[in-house]
C-alpha cells in the first residue's frame, strides 16, 4: 500500500485514502479549434512510461482535493506531490 | 513403547495427544513433529498427485510433507498446518491427509503405479480432449485423487483482529542476527518491533549449545538479549508472528497466532493481522537447507541434517539410532558428530563430494565415523520409513547400508523471498550455488544467512551494523562498538556446496509438496521450455503451499544441466505472497457476517419490513421489489401495483437516487457546461430532465437538474451512479473550469424521496402540503416548489417517472418515516398501493424512459437513444460535446432505441439477446443489435421489450427476430413507447 503526501493535508496518508485519477499533465484541446486526431489523442493516448510517471490522485476520504503526483512506476515509489497549478519537481518546484 | 526416541532428562511436563486416533505422549515444547519423532512416527502423510508415502523433512516452515489437519471441534479443523509449526498441547488431536482409508493402506497409493500418465503437463496435455470428458472425466477423478486437506464446512467460531502498527525499525527474524539488530536499533532509542515465526526467539542458537558468544554459551547471550529488548518500553516483540508479505513503501503484513497452541484458549483472538509501518526493515530471515535429489528421496525417514541436530538438540528427539549422512555441504558433519554424541549410531557419512578436507571431516575420523568419498545415491528401500540406502561407490561397487534415518545436506539458500517481494535484486553467488540479495531497495537492509553470510560471528557483526544503520537513518544516531567474541564450529565459516549430478530420474523428487520430479523437469526442458517460469508452470514446480522454499534451487539447478547453462543465466522465478498461508479469517478480521459490508436502508424500510416486501439489492442498498398482498407471488404483486398506479394512484420509495446541491454564483454556468442539455434557460422554479456525457461523448448518467434559486440547484443522480458524477463534476470543477465559483454537496443522506404518482396523486398530496398551490395550473409537470408537508420542510418536484401525473416529494430524511406512513395512509385510503422497483421498472419501460447501464452501455450517444433533441448545440461547449462530431458518433448506422413486440404477444425476449435479420442466420453473421429491457405490460395485456438496433429508426415496422433458448423469435419494430405517447396524462 502506497503512502502518499497529500500536498493539501500536507500529510502522509495511506494509499485506501485517495483515488487514482489518471495521467496528469494533460491539456485538454480547445473544443472548438481541435482536429479530430487532436481531440482523440486527448480522449485515448497515454505514455504509460517505464519509470517515471505525472500522474492524478484525488484525496477522496480526505479534503477530497485532486492533486499531482510523481512515481515511479518501476519502484512503486511516490517520488513527489504538489497541488495543481503549482510547478511540478521537474520544473523546479515542489 | 512411548517415545522410544526421545533422549535426555525428562525435562518438562508430559502431554497425551492423537495422531489418526491413536494416543501418543509427547512433552511441553514439542511440536507435533518432534513428538511423532519421539515415538517414531515418521510417516505422517501421502503426497498430493502419486499418493507416496511422506514422512517429516524439516523443522520449519519450509515443511513441504508434513501436512496435518488438527482438529479442536466444530468449526475449529484448520487442514494444511504443517506438523513441524503445530505447538504441542494437552489434548491435540490432528489428523494424516490426502489418503483412503487410512494412511498406512492407501487405494491412492496406485496412482503412483500409473505415474508415467501423470508426466510434467499433464495437465495441458493429457487431459485436454475431448473438452467434454475434462469437465465429466478427468477433472472429478484427479480432484477425488489428489488434494489437500479438506475446508472446514461450519462457520468458524473464532474472532480475529486486526491492528496497524507504526514503527521505526522492524526486524523480521529473532535469530542471531535479529537480536543484535534489534538490541542496537533499541538501545539508540528507536521504536522497534521484533517478530519471529517460532514461538520463542534465538532461531538457531535454539539448538547451537556448543558454540559460545563472549564465553557465554550462545543459548545464554540469546537469552540476555531477548531480556534486555524486553526492558525497553519502545520495543514491541511478536513471536509466531510470520512477516507474510512486503508492500510499497515499507508496508509488511505479519500475522500472529494468539491462541492456536494454548489447550484452553480462553477467548483471545485466535491470529491478530499487524499492519505495519516501518521507516527501516532489518532482514533477518536466515536459510533454509536444501534437500539432495536422488531416487527414493522422498522416503519417510529422509530428512534435512540440520533438522535432525534442531531436534535432537531443541526436542530432545533422535530422528533415527542408526542413521546414514549424504553430505553436500560442510555443515552435514557438525550433524553427524551432534548425532553421534546424543546417542545414534551413523553408518556412514556419504561424501559426494570428491576431496573436501577440513577440520571437521578430522574431528569426525578421529570420532571413528565412517566417510566415504565421491558416493551416489541411487535408491533407498523402506515402506514406513526408510531401511536402507543403495550407493555407488567411487570404485563404481554398488553397497547397501542399513538405516532407520538418512539425513541430506545439499548446501544452504538464503532466504530471499520478502526481499524479493519488495524488489529488492537477487545476485546469483557461485559459492553459495544460490541467490543472495543483491542491489537492495531503499530502508531496506539484510544481515546474517539471509544476506549470504554464514556463521555466528558474520551474523551477529551484520545484525549490529544493520540495526544501528537503522535507528540512525530514522533519527537515532549511535555508535559502532565492538562485536562479541564468537567461538562456533567451522561448518559455517566457509560455505562449500556441492551441486549433486544424478541423472533425472523419475522417482528423484525436487519438489515434495506437487510431486514433480527431476525427470518432470528435464522433460520440460527437452519439449522447448527455457524460461524458468515456463517450466515452473509447466511442471508446477515451486508452485505449492510451501512456495518451493526446499524445491526452488533444485530444479533450477536440474533445468539449468538440461539446458547446459549457468544457474545465473537461466534466472529464478518470482516470489510471491505469502510466505506461509495465512488464514482468510485473519485476512478478512471482523469483516465477515452483518460487518461484511454496509446496508443501507430507505425511509420505508421499516414500514416495507412490516407489509412483507420483498427486497432486492441494488448497491449497497435494500430495496422493495413489490409489496405482495395476501399470499400474492412477485408477478401478481407487480401487476397489481402496475395497474392501480395507472388507474388510481401508487407510492414509491425513490430515496436512493443520488442528490447533489450546486450553489454559488456560477452553478448556473457549471451546470450547462457538465449537462447535454440547455441548463440556462431554466428559471427559478423549473427542472428538467438532463443527461450528463463523459468527455468521449458517451452518456454517464442521467437525473434531474431543478432550479430552487438564481445560484442554488438541486441535482439528481442514478441510484448507482451518484459517486461517479460527484467525482466527474469534482474533477471539472477542482481542474478544468477553475475560473467558476461553484461548491457541490452530496445531500444523498440529507433527503428521504417519494414520488406519488398516478391519476390521483393531486388530490394525496394536496391536503398535506402548505405553501404551495398543487393545481395543474400553477405547478405544471417539470415544475419545482418549495414549502411545507405536515411541518417538514418540502422540496416538490413535478416529475414523473412513470408517465402518470407525479409529484416527487423531498423531505429531511429524518421527517421521512412519518411523511412515509401518511402517504401510504392516504393512498390506501382511496384504493391506491405501495409500489416496488419491479412495477417501476415496467411503467417506465411501457412509456420507454431509459434506464442508464440498462437501454445504455458505455457505447451510446444521446441521438442513439432518440434524445438528440435535447442537445444544447448552440453551447460553446459541453463535457462530450466535441465528440459527439467524431467520424464514429456520428455514423448513420449507429444502433438506435426502438420497441419491439413479439408475434406471439405471451413472448418475454430474453434482455441481452441478440436481435438478427432473419430466422437463420448464417454462423458468424453480424447482429444488428440487442434487446435491452423485456417485460410483461399489465396495461397493454401483452409483452413489450426494448433495444438497440442498428439504424433501428429507419427500420420501424420491419419483422427482425431475436434469438431466444427455445429458438428465433419474431419481433416487429416500432417506437420506443407503447403507452400515451403525448404524454397527456403527465399533468393529470
Ligand atoms: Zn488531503
Amino acid at each position: 500500500m502506497l503512502l502518499i503526501r497529500c500536498p493539501f493535508c500536507e500529510m502522509d496518508r495511506p494509499e485506501t485514502e485517495f483515488r487514482y485519477g489518471g495521467e496528469a499533465l494533460i491539456e485538454r484541446p480547445d473544443p472548438a479549434r481541435a482536429t479530430d486526431a487532436e481531440w482523440t489523442d486527448y480522449l485515448y493516448n497515454r505514455t504509460n512510461p517505464k519509470g517515471r510517471h505525472a500522474e492524478r490522485w484525488r484525496h477522496l476520504h480526505g479534503c477530497g482535493r485532486f492533486f499531482n503526483c510523481l512515481r515511479d512506476t518501476v519502484s512503486d515509489r511516490v517520488l513527489a506531490t504538489w497541488r495543481p497549478g503549482e510547478r511540478s519537481p521537474e520544473e523546479g518546484g515542489a | 513403547m512411548t517415545q522410544a526416541f526421545r533422549i535426555g532428562d525428562a525435562r518438562s511436563a508430559a502431554l497425551r495427544f492423537t495422531f489418526d486416533g491413536k494416543t501418543y505422549e509427547g512433552r511441553a515444547g514439542d511440536t507435533l513433529a518432534s513428538a511423532l519423532l519421539a515415538n517414531g512416527v515418521h510417516l505422517v502423510g501421502r503426497s498430493f498427485k502419486y499418493h507416496r508415502p511422506r514422512g517429516i523433512l524439516s523443522a520449519g516452515s519450509e515443511e513441504p510433507n508434513a501436512l496435518v489437519t488438527i482438529d479442536r471441534g466444530c468449526g475449529r479443523v484448520t487442514p494444511n498446518l504443517r506438523a513441524t509449526q503445530v505447538e504441542l498441547y494437552e489434548g491435540l488431536a490432528a489428523h494424516s491427509q490426502n489418503r483412503w482409508p487410512s494412511l498406512v493402506f492407501d487405494l491412492g497409493a496406485a496412482a503412483g503405479l500409473a505415474s508415467r500418465l501423470l508426466p510434467a503437463g499433464f495437465y495441458y496435455k493429457t487431459f485436454m480432449w475431448p473438452p467434454a470428458a475434462w469437465r465429466h472425466f478427468y477433472e472429478p477423478l484427479i480432484r477425488r485423487a489428489a488434494g489437500l486437506g479438506q475446508a472446514p464446512r461450519d462457520p468458524d467460531p473464532d474472532f480475529y483482529a486486526q491492528q496497524y502498527a507504526h514503527c521505526d525499525v522492524l526486524v523480521i527474524g529473532a535469530g542471531a542476527a535479529g537480536l543484535a539488530a534489534a538490541v542496537k536499533a533499541g538501545c539508540a532509542g528507536a521504536r522497534v518491533m521484533l517478530c519471529d515465526e517460532q514461538n520463542a526467539f534465538g532461531g538457531s542458537l535454539l539448538a547451537e549449545p556448543q558454540a559460545r558468544i563472549d564465553d557465554t554459551p550462545a543459548t545464554e547471550w540469546a537469552a540476555r538479549q531477548i531480556e534486555s529488548l524486553r526492558a525497553m518500553p519502545d520495543v514491541r516483540l511478536l513471536p509466531r508472528s510470520t512477516a507474510f508479505g512486503m508492500h510499497a513503501q515499507n508496508f509488511i503484513g505479519i500475522v500472529e497466532r494468539v491462541s492456536d497452541h494454548l489447550a484452553e484458549p480462553g477467548n483471545p483472538p485466535r491470529e491478530r493481522l499487524w499492519q505495519v509501518r516501518a521507516r527501516r526493515i532489518v532482514l533477518a530471515t536466515g536459510a533454509h537447507e536444501r534437500p539432495l535429489v536422488f531416487p527414493g528421496d522422498d522416503r519417510p525417514g529422509v530428512m534435512l541434517a540440520d533438522a535432525a541436530r534442531v531436534y535432537a538438540h531443541r526436542h530432545g528427539v533422535l530422528v533415527g539410532r542408526r542413521i546414514v549422512v549424504a553430505a553436500a555441504h560442510d555443515s552435514a558433519y557438525a550433524a553427524a558428530l551432534d548425532l553421534q554424541r546424543a546417542g545414534a549410531h551413523i553408518a556412514l557419512i556419504a561424501d559426494l563430494r570428491d576431496s573436501h578436507e577440513f577440520s571437521m571431516v578430522e574431528e569426525a575420523r578421529v570420532a571413528g565415523l565412517n566417510i566415504s568419498r565421491a558416493a551416489e545415491i541411487v535408491a533407498t528401500s523402506g515402506r514406513r520409513r526408510v531401511a536402507s540406502v543403495r550407493l555407488r561407490m567411487r570404485d563404481g561397487t554398488m553397497q547397501t547400508v542399513a538405516c532407520d534415518a538418512l539425513l541430506m545436506s545439499g548446501g544452504w539458500t538464503p532466504s530471499v523471498h520478502l526481499l524479493s517481494q519488495a524488489r529488492g535484486a537477487l545476485r546469483f553467488d557461485d559459492a553459495l550455488q544460490a541467490f543472495a540479495p543483491g542491489a537492495l531497495p531503499p530502508d531496506i537492509s539484510c544481515a546474517g544467512a539471509c544476506n549470504g553470510s554464514f556463521g555466528l560471528a558474520a551474523a551477529i557483526a551484520e545484525g549490529q551494523a544493520a540495526g544501528r544503520d537503522a535507528a540512525t537513518a530514522s533519527g537515532f544516531p549511535t555508535s559502532a562498538s565492538a562485536a562479541p567474541l564468537v567461538d562456533e564450529r567451522p561448518s559455517f565459516v566457509r560455505q562449500q556446496a556441492h551441486t549433486p549430478t544424478s541423472a533425472p530420474h523419475p522417482k528423484a523428487f525436487v519438489d515434495f509438496q506437487n510431486d514433480v520430479t527431476s525427470a518432470d523437469i528435464a522433460l520440460a526442458v527437452r519439449e522447448g521450455f527455457r524460461s524458468v517460469e515456463h517450466i515452473k508452470r509447466y511442471t508446477t514446480t515451486g508452485m505449492a503451499t510451501d512456495q518451493g522454499k526446499t524445491s526452488n534451487m533444485n530444479a533450477l539447478d536440474i533445468a539449468a544441466r538440461e539446458m547446459g547453462r549457468a544457474m545465473s543465466e537461466v534466472g529464478l522465478t518470482t516470489f510471491r505472497q505469502p510466505y506461509t498461508p495465512v488464514t482468510f479469517g485473519a485476512l478478512a478480521g471482523p469483516a465477515r457476517g452483518d460487518l461484511y459490508e454496509p446496508v443501507r436502508h430507505t425511509p420505508s424500510h421499516e414500514w416495507a419490513l412490516r407489509r412483507g416486501a420483498i427486497f432486492e439489492d441494488a448497491g449497497q442498498w435494500k430495496r422493495a421489489s413489490a409489496f405482495p398482498r395476501d399470499g400474492e407471488k412477485l408477478e401478481a404483486a407487480v401487476t397489481r401495483e402496475c395497474r392501480t398506479v395507472r388507474e388510481c394512484v401508487g407510492v414509491f420509495d425513490a430515496s436512493t437516487l443520488g442528490k447533489i446541491e450546486v450553489a454559488g454564483p456560477d452553478a448556473l454556468e457549471f451546470l450547462d457546461r457538465m449537462y447535454v442539455n440547455d441548463v440556462s434557460k431554466l428559471v427559478i422554479g423549473r427542472c428538467r430532465y438532463a443527461l450528463m456525457l463523459g468527455e468521449n461523448g458517451f452518456v454517464m448518467d442521467d437525473g434531474i437538474v431543478g432550479r430552487l434559486d438564481a445560484h442554488r440547484f438541486h441535482v439528481t443522480t442514478t441510484s448507482g451512479g451518484l459517486a461517479h458524477v460527484l467525482a466527474h463534476m469534482e474533477d471539472f470543477r477542482q481542474t478544468e473550469f477553475t475560473d467558476l465559483r461553484v461548491w457541490l454537496t452530496d445531500v444523498t443522506e440529507q433527503w428521504a424521496t417519494f414520488a406519488v404518482q398516478g391519476p390521483r396523486a393531486r388530490e394525496i398530496v394536496a391536503p398535506l402540503i402548505e405553501g404551495v398551490d398543487v393545481s395543474a395550473g400553477e405547478a405544471p409537470h417539470m415544475s419545482l416548489r418549495e414549502g411545507q408537508i405536515l411541518d417538514a420542510p418540502l422540496r416538490l418536484f413535478r416529475a414523473s417517472f412513470t408517465g402518470e401525473c407525479g409529484f416527487e416529494i423531498n423531505v429531511p430524511s429524518g421527517a421521512g418515516p412519518r411523511i412515509w406512513e401518511a402517504l401510504t395512509q392516504r393512498v390506501e385510503a382511496v384504493g391506491g398501493c405501495a409500489y416496488g422497483l419491479e412495477a417501476l421498472d415496467v411503467l417506465r419501460a411501457e412509456k420507454g424512459y431509459i434506464i442508464v447501464g440498462q437501454e445504455t452501455d458505455g457505447s451510446t450517444t444521446p441521438d442513439d437513444l432518440g434524445y438528440g433533441r435535447m442537445i444544447g448545440r448552440a453551447k460553446p461547449d459541453f463535457i462530450g460535446k466535441r465528440s459527439l462530431t467524431l467520424p464514429h458518433l456520428a455514423r448513420p448506422d449507429r444502433p438506435q432505441l426502438v420497441g419491439l413486440l413479439t408475434r406471439d404477444p405471451a413472448a418475454v425476449l430474453e434482455e441481452g439477446s441478440q436481435i438478427v435479420p432473419s430466422p437463420r442466420p448464417a454462423i458468424g453473421a453480424h447482429a444488428l443489435g440487442h434487446v435491452t429491457t423485456a417485460r410483461r405490460s399489465p396495461t397493454l395485456g401483452r409483452t413489450i421489450a426494448l433495444a438497440l438496433v442498428e439504424n433501428g429508426r429507419a427500420r420501424l415496422g420491419d419483422t427482425l427476430y431475436a434469438t431466444a433458448t427455445t429458438g428465433m423469435l419474431a419481433v416487429e419494430v416500432g417506437a420506443p413507447v407503447f403507452y400515451d405517447p403525448s404524454g397527456s396524462r403527465l399533468d393529470g
